[in-house]
């Protein structure tokens, strides 16, 4: 078989390679034949008699008090079996401790149409669903907010009132090294503004939740969640009963991307239902609730003003970012953060200043999806880097090699970095594309365009502060040869399970079919905090490796005495054990495992990992630091019709720096996955809203909360995509290993952009592109004016103080140099620069760009 | 109506994989819940509620049919395929095994659906080409894979009933070769 992997470190890569076994070898992903028999069970397939089918009653109204709700009609239909209001659950909760915000059912206010009041349960879902339309609900009307520039102008009535300022949820401004002289030393300095609008996950697999009681206060929770652990302690908040007897269970997720990492009030609703009533509740939502569901990607304005010397160096940065949050904190504080915290990973930037600031707004909630935070700002700063190149007439693959960050290093931003793969990461995609040869000089309306990316492989902090490991392993051995394997991580569809699995039957030199896994299930498996930010493979990886080696070196010191032999020639592999030197004398694995059980009694051993300390100290340090980064680089080929706009991506190169593909089956899937969703966002999904006029009660809903509207690539959409992966073999990560299914999709929004530029001359400073921009631009273009489509302002934000942090580079330690937490509470005061909220909504937003 | 069933449920038997079930059924319930709730056969999916995106995709007398948009009651007598009567025994259909060695499967959600419209489509064309498996499997919305493990995975698996020793290309199980 050609090993087509490229290798960074030849010597290194042997030397870990001769000694691998099944991992690097594309094999069959455990849950395989499950999911292409229909066996996988996912939460909406878990079935238990007796059942009540849960429906929640969702407001209709942008923002609004509860005046009354009346259930007489609902409760007077017949399979009605109960109802819940928010009263009942008066704790709030929220995945971020900073942000706990959300009631299960809103209590006094609702603040986004489709925000969830009350459920009612019935004893089939029909009935449920119309219990529910029955619900009488009285609403107080209240101001709607619908964007960030409305947020700005308008502080009262605030959404939350723990909002940094009116309805401006979290404000930041960390300051890095000396950005004004480095901006001095540049030669030219360019300043842009983009836009990158929001949009939802569209995992297949509409949410839901089905809860048991087992007694008056134990209960059990089957969910499509990618967290389970956090799912656990939301509702041990809620449900105000002892941690302890609350299981949750992930089932397997019909996809996710971070769109069931929050703790959702339906998980919250049926639970409190099924003690309750004292039989299983359950819900599904439909794809509309799906909708408002959401924590999707968080719309985002950004200023970006970046300095750079003649022969295309970096010398200053400053980022200014505004999200469009929704109705509630979810994950946007981590978001606001991720909006800068990146920009630092992949080129050398001695000087950095980011602001952001998050908006609530009557909208879903936006929160993580693949990248979290990151594509819209890399969509900026690469978009930025092919302008900055055209006019310093550099070749903009040639722009970014020199900038390139060195491996081993600390940022300006104190994150410290490992391997870093990108360079070769380029040169394989402008290599595969022709870019040298083709690159400005495909005839008009072709084009090539690149863009770079990094990514975490894994969250270096926990969601809340705490000393304990964030993946654990369980293994059980005994005489059958069996190794069950318990770990808390949850298959949402990338292979968590197959990474699980392999890393331990790697260990112990046995099949993949002699595992047993029991995985995300509270109860009864270790914690791992979930997956999301690309951590499942690393520090899975790490804990199963460190349960099996300490599984092996039990077995293998009982087999050595008992062969008398010294421990350390023993070797494990093709399900038997024997010395090194004397394959003749292997053993099966299970007799090996009947030797050490007779020795040691019943075994069973364990694995955990937490990830190295970050050197930064300062406030909001905890955002962004990675055990190690992953690196991508891609090309993408456009066709444009220079008559219409309208545009077919041709082809697309990737090359990704994944340390070692475990699985490269399975690694590619994430590769390609992450080009297929990045082009959905590039080209035509957006989550939008619009004012419904006057006549119709002038309430912002969304525009598409369907399928039918919500437009995502089919089968016809997809352009040809060739693969490299770079092996860096990162010390960091199990056999090397790092992320491979978010820094993927970074790239592919700006190398579109890019590429429209290489065919047609005209500049798309947002996404989606749709081709009406870029006509827009073409006619700009013929008329003299400047081909640019995109935002031409950013809205006035003060965002108060910056925190100072000396770089490295400055001798800094990593703290902040000064506080500016004091000076903070005359913000609002302070803020004289807001709009008068009339005027704002007059003035043609960048947000209404795409919403009109 | 027979005795015991009251106005607005109907009752039918129904031929699924070869099997008859009785069911009993909310009149206006489509083919979609029938077959997840009565005849508990959950290995068809729902993710639209509309037709969009295929992932409830089932056979009615050899022809894709989109179930959540089907009323029971019309296929009443009708042969109806699903994912779980793909396998012969114990044995996987060849479109299962490409699906699973591919990686053409990653979270499973949409791949009952596309494994029957694929079916369909073997049934009549032993040797599609990527456009004809594309045009198939329009209907279909995958949000993991980015397609191309599926029109590849298609293809294999139609080699293999045709005992052809075609496989895909090297490159979608080890990555592409960079070129010097």
């Amino acid at each position: 078989m050609v090993k087509a992997i490229s290798k960074l470190n030849d010597e290194l890569a042997d030397a870990t390679e001769s000694q691998l076994k099944i991992i690097g070898k594309p094999f069959r992903r455990v849950d395989g034949r499950a999911k292409v028999t229909g066996q996988t069970q996912f939460a909406d397939d878990v079935q238990f008699p007796r059942t009540a089918y849960v429906k929640l009653v969702r407001s209709t109204v942008p923002h609004a008090r509860i005046k009354n709700i009346d259930f007489s009609a609902a409760l007077a239909m017949e399979g009605v079996l109960g109802t819940l209001i928010g009263e009942e659950l008066p704790d709030k909760f929220g995945i971020l401790p900073v942000s706990e915000d959300e009631h299960a059912l809103a209590v006094d206010t609702v603040r986004f149409v489709g925000d969830a009041l009350a459920a009612v349960a019935a004893v089939s879902e029909d009935i449920a669903h119309a219990a529910a339309l029955a619900v009488e609900v009285e609403y107080e009307p209240l101001l709607t907010i619908s964007s960030v520039e409305e947020a700005l102008c308008t502080p009262e009535p605030q959404i939350h009132e723990y909002a940094d300022d009116g309805n401006i949820h979290k404000k930041v401004s960390l300051k890095f090294g000396d950005v004004e002289a480095g901006m001095e030393q540049a030669d030219i300095i360019l300043e842009d503004n983009f836009f990158y609008e929001g949009s939802n996950h569209l995992a297949l697999e509409q949410h839901s939740a089905i809860a048991f009681a087992e007694d008056d206060d134990r209960v059990t929770l089957y969910s499509s969640t990618q967290c389970p652990h956090y799912v656990h302690r939301a509702l041990t908040k809620t449900l105000d009963i002892p941690a302890s007897r609350i299981r949750v269970i992930a089932c397997s997720n019909g996809g996710a991307f971070g769109g069931k990492s929050d703790p959702f009030n339906h998980e919250i609703v049926v639970a409190k239902l099924a003690l309750k009533l004292g039989r299983p509740a359950k819900i599904t939502l439909t794809r509309e609730e799906v909708f408002y569901c959401h924590r999707g990607r968080h719309p985002v304005q950004m200023h970006l003003k970046t300095g750079f010397r003649k022969d295309g160096t970096m010398t200053a940065q400053h980022l200014r970012t505004t999200l469009d949050g929704g109705a509630y904190g979810s994950y946007g504080v981590a978001s606001t953060y991720y909006t800068g915290a990146l920009q630092t990973t992949t080129y050398k930037l001695p000087n950095y200043w980011f602001e952001g600031a998050r908006a609530f707004t009557n909208k879903p909630p936006c929160g993580p999806k693949r990248g979290h935070g990151t594509p819209q700002p890399r969509f900026g700063f690469e978009v930025q880097l092919d302008k900055a190149a055209h006019r310093l007439g550099i070749d903009p693959a040639e722009l970014r090699l020199r900038n390139l960050l060195e491996p081993n290093t600390i940022t300006a931003n104190w994150l410290q970095i490992g391997t870093i793969g990108l360079k070769e990461c380029i040169e394989a995609v402008v290599r595969g594309s022709g870019w040298k040869e083709r690159y400005g000089k495909l005839p008009e309306g072709r084009g090539l365009g690149l863009a770079c990316s990094a990514y975490m492989t894994g969250a270096g902090l926990p969601i809340y502060w705490n000393h304990m490991p964030q993946s654990g392993v369980q293994i059980k051995l005994d005489r059958s040869g069996n190794v069950a394997v318990f770990c808390g991580e949850t298959e949402i569809g990338q292979g968590s399970d197959s990474i699980l699995a392999v890393v331990v039957a790697e260990v112990l030199g046995i099949d993949l079919k002699d595992i047993r896994l029991c995985v995300g299930d509270t109860d009864l498996t270790p914690v791992d905090l979930g997956s999301y930010s690309s951590r499942v493979t690393l520090m899975v990886g790490h804990a199963a490796k460190q349960a099996a080696e300490r599984a092996r070196d039990k077995i293998a010191e009982a087999v050595a005495e008992h062969m008398e032999v010294p421990k350390d020639s023993l070797v494990f592999a093709n399900r038997t054990v024997f010395p090194a030197d004397e394959p003749e004398n292997a053993i099966e694995f299970s007799e090996a495992v009947v030797i050490a059980e007779s020795r040691f009694g019943t075994l069973g051993t364990t694995g955990s990992y937490i990830p190295p300390r970050a050197p930064g100290r300062y406030r909001g340090a905890g955002v962004g630091p990675s055990p190690t980064y992953s690196y991508s680089a891609s090309v993408l080929e456009v066709e444009v019709d220079p008559e219409t706009g309208l545009y077919e991506v041709i082809k697309v190169w990737m090359a990704h720096d994944i340390g070692r593909a475990l699985n490269p089956v399975l690694a590619l899937g994430q590769i390609e996955g992450s080009i297929y969703m990045g082009l959905g966002e590039a080209v035509m999904e957006e989550q939008a809203f619009r004012r419904l006029p006057k006549r119709l009660s002038g309430a912002l809903v969304h525009k598409m909360p369907s399928m039918l509207e919500y437009k995502s690539p089919g089968f016809h959409d997809m352009p040809e995509m060739t693969c490299y992966m770079i092996e860096t073999d990162d010390e960091q990560g199990p056999y090397g290993a790092k992320e491979a299914g978010q820094g993927p999709l970074l790239p592919i929004m700006p190398a579109l952009a890019n590429a429209i530029f290489d065919a047609v001359g005209v500049r798309v400073d947002q996404v989606p592109i749709h081709p009406d921009f870029i006509l827009k631009g073409l006619q700009a273009k013929k008329n003299g004016r400047d081909p640019r489509v995109g935002p031409t302002s950013f809205p006035d934000v003060d965002y108060g103080e910056p925190l100072i942090v000396h770089t490295p580079a400055q001798g800094g330690d990593g703290r902040a140099a000064n506080d500016p937490k004091a000076s903070k509470k005359g913000l609002r005061s302070a803020s004289g620069t807001m709009k008068k909220r009339e005027d704002a909504l007059k003035e043609h937003s960048s947000a209404t760009l795409t919403t009109d | 109506m027979p005795p015991g069933i009251p106005d607005g449920m109907s009752a039918a038997v129904l031929k699924v994989n070869g099997e008859e079930y009785p069911v009993v059924f909310p009149s206006h319930h489509t083919l979609l819940e029938v077959l997840r709730e009565e005849c508990q056969l959950t290995g068809t999916k729902h993710g639209c509620e509309l037709g969009e995106c295929g992932a409830c995709a089932v056979l009615v007398d050899g022809k894709p049919v989109l179930s959540c948009l089907q009323i029971t009651t019309d296929v009443i007598g009708k042969s109806i395929r699903t994912v779980e009567g793909l396998q012969k025994g114990n044995d996987l259909h060849p479109l299962q095994e490409t699906f699973a060695d591919l990686g053409a499967a990653q979270c499973g959600y949409c791949t009952p659906g596309i494994l029957m419209v694929a079916e369909a489509l073997l049934e009549n064309e032993p040797e599609p080409d990527n456009e004809q498996i594309a045009e198939a499997l329009s209907g279909n919305i995958c949000r993991c894979t980015g397609y191309h493990r599926i029109i590849e995975a298609v293809k294999w698996a139609a080699a293999k009933q045709r005992g052809d020793d075609w496989r895909p290309a090297e490159a979608l199980f080890m990555g592409s070769e960079i070129p010097d």
